[in-house]
């Protein structure tokens, strides 16, 4: 949790008249995760591996190809030194400068083939594995237990489907490349000291110091990069806040703090960025030293051993192009080693994701919940509780009769939600049972009870789509028809053809081009399309006009016509109209009666209905 | 068609100015040109940088071309011993070492130079463009935000700018590079030897051209593949967001399958990428080694035949291999040009847009005396739909201390008079005064620091409670904050939580209720001491008694300035001074709850529909 205190000296500049600084500051803090991991993992590398397996073949192709590939490069320079040493500077040359040229047409063309073969397979590998982990996830998250859905952020989920998922491509795409560059490092030297070992051996000599270099350089390098990441998504969070907040930005008049503070923001930013910037640089001059270092070796040495004639000349140019390629390997190893520790932190949160619990499932061997089983619903001594300490339902009975409307009532925190979600078993009750059409819903398929369950959400939640889509949804056995019918049913049918494409009309996030009354009435559409004999309807507790809630009302009617209906009323209608209403404390049932009876009863319904007409739910 | 239409003109965004912003992905010539000129005028802003950056490209380009011919001079030292004498070839060899090692080092050192000044030229840009556009952005009025879609202006923020500001670096200074290197080195070749030069230059037009058309093509893929990928995260997200309706319709298998639709629509982008990717690397390094075949071969007859020297076909060799990153970066070159017109371009075009609604110049700051707020004849229809009117001839004056109160079917202009009176948006016919002063003449700043709005929509930011509430005066002191919280109804929740006012709003803080929020919001504009204070619709999730509270908390203070009050239960407004009943825009009715309900209209009916629903009682 951010400290007011540290974002209050954030600017103790601006001051009016000397008094303290403003409450004031733009951007969340954001919360950290880690970047890096360990370099390797073995856990963590052998879940990665269960998703390569399948492209096991490829795999193995691709590290064919790269060491082919890795052996081409190496093979160059030597066809060179042998087109110099035996072509040009030997007596009869000019058939062995072709047999070389010709040599060197063969292997540049082997070159060819294998980094095609090698890139394309690795790069198709890659991707293929990548949209693998996305979708393993994503299904995984379609049935992981609905507390872990109901206390994870979208966002955090969203990030770890993206951001997560592409940083393991990066990996994968890498490490194969990785293989060969360690294979092109041996090689080098392997090269070197075949050539001439003393010669090799004093090139070599640079090696070890350039390791050293580097390795002072990454953890310091590393920490600025990771400031400057930071800084960035700090201001980026900052931008982000203003585009949503605009209008109370515009109607408080904060422009001007507001603009102060982001300079601040945007100033340690630019700061991070130019440390970062010169971090990246500070090597360059290192390693081109001591590239020429290692040149200038071989020319005063090398050249020696010519003049002594103990080297060829071709040789000592071998060596010259081995050292101009010799860096290429190391700088890229260490980079891997990032990018290694990047992937592994990701793919521990990954994994954290793939391996959260499905805590609902089909027992073995479950029976579908009969089509023609009757629409009752049971709570049989019902106990439940999401947190061990805190029980939300305690000892709760009660009896749904096909074809009954049953309004829930109480304050916030009573257990109305729960009940709907235990009635399709969202969750599993901790002691009782719940039961639908007389069986208990555990042990038959969550596929087959969801066909018995209707419901609609207090939030009409809608998806991009046309109209048509979203009415439909799942059932996709509903024709056109069938999907104007239920329109038509909720009174939603002649909106819907007011709109630009009629039923065609594509919805924008979240429904956001209809109002929130049209937003309902395609919610109860959508409900009376899956055609379920229970329905289970939390109802919106959001302002829409009178004309609006009487078509809303309605509906309602429609919608609970000849089904068995539980519904968390929160409208004085809706309660009337029901055959029977179920009032909620403090997770039990405390009274149940028709309007009057309960009135009558002068019980908690009396009471909350004579504090508030318009909600039930927040009377504290 | 009303509900539609007015719910998409007032608040919700029209696709139509998203489209328009899609459209300047084709951006025409003279458009990408005038950009590139801009941005590099904006790295002028400076200038040393500037000058270091490409001096630094000059020493750093020309010392990697001495490079090879000193390698060149080396191999012939080896060979001249029998001529020149062992000692004489030795001691050329220790000079041409330590030229090596020298210019080596020095290139190194430019080149960290040239990389340095020129990303920091960027960096710099990037600060100044994040300046100004987060500064446009706050100033740009409602009807614009009404007509974006958040998600389009972030990406013009990071993305666009992001690709705008790396133009100097990526472009500029990666083609002055080329172009010495190119040229200069190129010259050099040739010079020694005609045709040896040629065919050692002769993979640098394929690789160009081949670079940059696949980089062109890789950009074109990837605009769609992001589209792709757009759809792929929104069928993510509204499955995460929705994951409730999804298992409420047991449609697990529904959402799989859609994803795997989108899946496989990115995938086969992501290989075609692959595809273009590979084929121009390979024939690129393929191109490369074929041309250093034939300078092996010619070069190695010329050696024979004694034109040459080892030494000059050993520089040749390293010449081109030092040639071939940079040749292969001319593709990268093409792209930031193309990056930087089309960014750039939708970069500026936001930059360049005047807010619509904005201070007259030397207009004059409010000035407020009677706080007498008064609509003659207004009429106004949004900036996206200007045929359509959304208030026809309104006309009213509330006086300080009264409560006037606005109801009405949706649709009716309620909201849309409550956004015009802090100037959200222009008038479109009529004027509103404010004591006499027309709204369009005074300060906005002054304007909205007398007006305040208490909006259906809160937007929380995640900071503390205390600096939510303060939002519109953060030097405000802490009992103010507290009285606020207080009238508000908040104050017992707050002090509950455990860091009390310090406690964060949102993403691992404290998460509020919808009644939460509106009571926040209602505290926020407690903090101020507006001359008009406006509730759009923000007690629809309070209920009844609490409501009640927070009125009878205001009240105190309503003394002192015109309360506008726009709700659709009767129970909020029934206690007005005045209730206007709207209906398409107009006025139609009113009066005191009593004298409307007397009456026997509109208000009548919809009090008749309350009551049934709501059981209503007065």
């Amino acid at each position: 949790m951010s400290s007011a205190g540290e974002t209050e000296t954030e600017r103790n500049d601006i001051r009016e008249d000397g008094r303290r600084p403003p409450r004031a500051v733009v951007g969340s803090h954001r919360i950290k995760e880690e970047m890096f991991g360990r370099a390797f993992d073995a856990r963590i590398m052998s879940r990665i591996w269960g998703f390569v397996r399948p492209y096991r073949r490829q795999f193995l192709i691709s590290v064919v190809a790269v060491l082919i590939f890795t052996l081409t490069q190496l093979a160059i320079p030597l066809v060179i030194r042998s087109a110099i040493d035996d072509g040009l500077l030997a007596a009869d040359g000019r058939s062995a400068l072709i047999r070389a040229t010709i040599l060197f047409a063969v292997i540049i063309l082997i070159n060819f083939a294998a980094s095609y073969v090698q890139e394309r397979v690795v790069g198709r590998v890659a991707e293929n594995v990548l949209f693998d982990i996305r979708e393993a996830m994503f299904s995984h998250l379609q049935s992981v237990s609905q507390s872990f859905m109901d206390k994870t952020e979208v966002g955090r989920l969203m990030s770890r489907l993206q951001g997560d998922v592409n940083s393991m491509q990066e990996f994968l795409e890498t490490s194969v490349i990785s293989v060969g560059d360690l294979v092109l490092l041996f090689g080098i030297v392997l090269c070197m000291l075949w050539l001439n070992w003393e010669l090799g051996l004093l090139t070599l000599s640079i090696l070890p110091v350039l390791f050293i270099v580097r390795l002072i350089w990454l953890p310091k390098a590393r920490v600025v990069f990771i400031e400057a990441h930071e800084a960035n998504s700090v201001t980026s969070g900052a931008l982000a806040e203003a585009i949503h907040g605009v209008r109370t930005v515009q109607g408080m008049t904060r422009q001007t703090v507001n603009l102060q503070l982001y300079d601040d923001k945007a100033t340690t930013n630019l700061n991070a960025q130019l440390r970062s910037a010169m971090y990246a640089q500070v090597l360059v001059p290192i390693v081109d030293g001591l590239t020429g270092l290692a040149m200038a070796m071989v020319v005063v040495v090398g050249g020696q051993m010519v003049l002594n004639q103990t080297l060829d000349v071709g040789v000592m140019v071998a060596f010259l192009f081995f050292i101009q390629r010799f860096f290429d390997p190391i700088r890229s190893l260490t980079m891997q080693y990032s990018v290694m520790q990047r992937a592994m932190a990701s793919g521990q949160r990954l994994t954290e994701v793939l391996d959260v619990p499905v805590s609902v499932t089909d027992p073995a061997g479950a029976m579908a919940l009969a089509p023609d089983a009757p629409g009752s619903v049971e709570f049989r001594n019902v106990s439940f509780r999401y947190e061990p300490t805190q029980p939300v339902l305690r000892n709760v009975s009660f009896q749904v009769a096909p074809g009954e409307t049953v309004a829930l009532v109480g304050p916030t925190g009573s257990g109305k939600s729960s009940v709907m979600s235990l009635i399709h078993r969202f969750y599993d009750v901790q002691d009782g049972a719940v039961l639908v059409g007389g069986v208990d819903v555990r042990q038959v398929t969550q596929e087959s009870l969801g066909q018995q369950i209707a419901m609609v959400l207090q939030e009409p939640f809608l998806f991009t789509g046309t109209v048509m889509e979203n009415i439909r949804y799942n059932k996709a056995a509903a024709t056109d028809a069938e999907v104007m019918d239920a329109a038509r049913a909720v009174g939603a049918h002649d909106r819907i053809m007011r709109l630009p494409q009629g039923y065609d009309t594509k919805l924008t996030e979240r429904g956001a081009n209809l109002s929130m009354g049209q937003r309902q009435l395609l919610s109860f559409a959508r409900a009376l399309v899956a055609d379920a004999k229970v329905l289970v309807l939390d109802e919106a507790t959001s302002s829409i006009d009178s004309y609006t809630e009487q078509q809303i009302q309605k509906a309602l009617v429609t919608l609970l016509r000849g089904r068995t209906g539980l519904v968390i009323a929160h409208r004085l209608a809706t309660i009337r109209n029901a055959d029977r209403i179920m009032v909620l404390q403090a997770g039990q049932l405390i009274e149940q009666g028709t309007h009057d009876e309960l009135l009558a009863a002068e019980g908690r319904y009396a009471q909350l209905y004579k504090a508030s007409h318009a909600s039930f739910d927040d009377v504290d | 068609m009303s509900a539609l239409a007015d719910s998409q003109s007032a608040e919700k965004p029209s696709l139509r100015a998203v489209e328009v912003m899609a459209q300047t992905d084709t951006v025409g010539w003279m458009t990408g040109v005038r950009t590139m000129w801009r941005v590099t005028k904006m790295a002028g802003e400076t200038p040393w940088q500037v000058v270091f950056a490409l001096v630094s490209t000059l020493f750093a380009a020309s010392l990697q071309i001495i490079i090879p011919r000193l390698l060149g001079h080396a191999v012939d030292q080896t060979q001249t011993a029998l001529t020149g004498g062992a000692e004489a070839a030795q001691a050329a060899l220790w000079t041409t070492a330590i030229l090596v090692l020298a210019v080596s080092t020095l290139r190194g050192i430019f080149a960290t130079l040239q990389n340095y000044f020129s990303e920091s030229v960027g960096h710099y840009t990037g600060y100044r463009l994040r300046m100004q556009f987060y500064d446009k952005i706050q100033h740009l009025s409602f009807g614009f935000h009404d007509s974006i879609h958040s998600g389009d202006l972030i990406t013009l923020g990071l993305l666009d700018l992001e690709g705008a500001r790396m133009f100097f670096s990526t472009g500029l200074v990666r083609f002055v590079l080329l172009a010495i290197l190119i040229g200069v080195g190129g010259y050099w070749l040739i010079s020694i030897d005609l045709w040896l030069g040629l065919l050692a230059l002769s993979f640098v037009p394929y690789v160009g051209w081949e670079s940059s058309v696949s980089q062109l093509k890789l950009r074109g893929t990837w605009l769609v593949l992001q589209e792709r990928l757009d759809i792929l995260s929104r069928v993510m997200e509204e499955n995460l967001a929705g994951i409730r309706v999804v298992r409420a319709f047991s449609a697990q298998d529904h959402e799989r399958a859609k994803f795997h639709r989108a899946s496989i629509s990115a995938l086969d982008l992501a290989y075609e990428r692959v595809d273009i990717r590979v084929k121009s690397t390979a024939t690129m390094t393929l191109s490369f080694f074929i041309a250093m075949g034939l300078v092996l071969l010619v070069g190695g007859m010329k050696v024979q035949a004694g034109t040459i020297t080892v030494g000059t076909l050993a520089a040749f060799l390293t010449f081109m291999t030092i040639l071939q990153m940079p040749v292969r970066q001319l593709g990268m070159l093409v792209n930031s040009v193309a990056r930087t017109s089309t960014c750039g371009a939708r970069l500026f075009a936001l930059l360049d847009l005047e807010p619509a609604v904005r201070d007259r110049p030397g207009a004059p700051a409010l000035n407020v005396t009677e706080g007498t707020l008064r609509f003659e004849e207004v009429s106004f229809s949004y900036p996206s739909a200007p045929l359509q009117d959304v208030l026809q001839g309104i006309t009213f004056t509330a006086k300080k201390g009264e409560t006037i109160g606005l109801i009405g079917p949706q649709g009716s202009g309620k909201t849309t008079i409550a956004q015009l009176i802090p100037r959200f948006y222009d008038v479109t016919g009529g004027r509103i005064t404010l004591d006499g002063q027309d709204l369009r003449d005074v300060t906005l700043t002054s304007l909205r620091q007398n007006v305040a709005v208490v909006s259906q929509d809160v937007f929380m930011f995640t900071t503390t409670m205390e600096n939510n509430i303060a939002y519109g005066n953060p030097w405000a002191p802490e009992e103010k904050i507290e009285q606020a919280s207080d009238a508000a109804q908040l104050h017992g929740y707050i002090d509950g939580l455990p860091e009390r006012y310090r406690t964060v709003v949102g993403e691992r803080g404290a998460s509020l209720s919808g009644g939460q929020r509106q009571r926040m919001s209602i505290a926020r504009s407690l903090i101020l001491t507006p001359a008009v204070l406006v509730f759009d619709d923000s007690t629809a999730a309070i209920d009844a008694r609490t409501e009640a509270r927070i009125f009878d908390a205001i009240r105190a203070q309503s003394a002192d300035r015109v309360t506008v009050l726009v709700a659709h239960r009767l129970n909020t407004l029934m206690h007005a001074d005045r209730i206007l009943v709207l209906d398409m825009g107009r006025i139609v009715e009113q009066g005191t709850h009593a004298e409307l309900l007397a009456l026997n209209g509109k208000y009548r009916e919809l009090y008749d529909l309350q009551h049934r629903s709501y059981g209503v009682t007065a």
